[in-house]
């Protein structure tokens, strides 16, 4: 049941992907972009890792979409013809993705128990937090507990992404020089 | 959209929802999927909602910018600040056994603060973009 629920969520996900591709309308990519975000949060719930997949649909269906059409309110929604035909660009895409591909080979099994990832401090956490923190979401334990100071880096660093953004928009008005030659059309009305 | 009735009156009703949606998904971390950051999200998604469909004015008069650059900064400082209180107490840095006489309860204050210290934080962030992207499409064209 989850191998067919993967295999359409992949699907759907790969025919996502291709129409992101094909379409010229940034309204339309802004859209499918969301339902890509979405679908992934699919993948990631048959997974078994929930709150990444919560996050994904917050943020990559939600709050990105949001944005993406604040910008499109800037930039218009056509697309403008690329002057040549992407060949290297489609190139470099390739061979990274075999690389990566290639890469994947040598990763152990999927899932496996016997995993080097599971053995770590994963044994000591899933064993020991009930125990020494107390509450049962272990993802919660590890985040704010176990791993606080990488928490409080994030929390830092999602705080220092929002100054760059205001450095770069929230910035004095630029206020064009007073030369009636070149202030843009509409500009006297606002 | 302004001006369309059924989306006026339905982005009103469902945002209480939304926003309580987001308190329970951050004071319900402990137990099941979610947490702070997730919670600030989408927070600051019910707001996006109101301005997309009310106008970013309406949405600032009842949350002014400078409120949400602040968020974004004091929820640094909440996490932060749990830390310095811990050493206060004679415990290491963040470590939230300080906060309670039981260490589990004062692991459970701790996590749900600096959860909190997240929530602040990712709302005041993800609103401040929110509201410098729309308030310059606002500007343009």
């Amino acid at each position: 049941m989850i191998t067919v629920v993967g295999i359409v969520l992949f699907t759907l996900l790969g025919a996502t992907a291709l129409a992101l591709v094909r379409v010229r309308n940034l309204f339309a990519v802004v859209m499918l972009a969301g339902v890509y975000s979405l679908l992934s949060a699919g993948l990631f719930t048959v997974m078994d890792a929930v709150d990444v997949a919560f996050t994904e649909a917050a943020v990559g269906a939600g709050i990105s979409t949001v944005l993406f059409l604040g910008a499109l309110a800037l930039v218009g929604h056509r697309e403008a013809q690329p002057s040549h035909r992407p060949i290297l660009p489609l190139a470099v895409v390739a061979v990274t993705g075999a690389t990566l591909v290639y890469g994947t080979m040598d990763l152990p099994g999927y899932g496996d128990p016997a995993n080097p990832v599971h053995h770590h401090v994963a044994d000591h956490y899933l064993e020991e937090s009930s125990r020494e923190i107390g509450i049962p979401n272990v993802v919660t334990s590890v985040l704010a507990s176990y791993r606080g100071y990488d928490t409080m880096g994030e929390t830092t660093v999602v705080f220092a992404a929002a100054v760059g953004v205001m450095l770069l928009l929230a910035g004095r008005r630029r206020t064009p020089a007073p030369e009636p030659h070149e202030a843009p059309a509409g500009a006297a009305d606002r | 959209m302004r001006d369309d009735f059924i989306v006026r009156v339905g982005a009103r009703i469902v945002t209480p929802f939304i926003v309580t949606f987001a308190l329970y998904v951050h004071f319900h971390g402990d137990f099941g999927p979610g947490g702070g950051f997730q919670a600030g999200v989408i927070l600051a998604a019910a707001f996006a909602l109101l301005a997309l469909v009310y106008g970013l004015k309406a949405v600032q008069r009842v949350l002014p910018p400078w409120f949400v650059r602040a968020c974004a900064a004091l929820g640094v400082l909440i996490f932060a600040g749990v830390g310095v209180a811990t050493m206060l107490l004679g415990h290491n840095y963040l470590g939230y056994n300080a906060l309670a006489h039981d260490p589990k309860h004062g692991q459970h204050y701790g996590i749900l603060l600096v959860e909190l210290g997240v929530l602040v934080t990712v709302f005041g962030v993800m609103t401040t973009v929110f509201y410098l992207f729309a308030g310059r499409a606002g500007r343009g064209e």
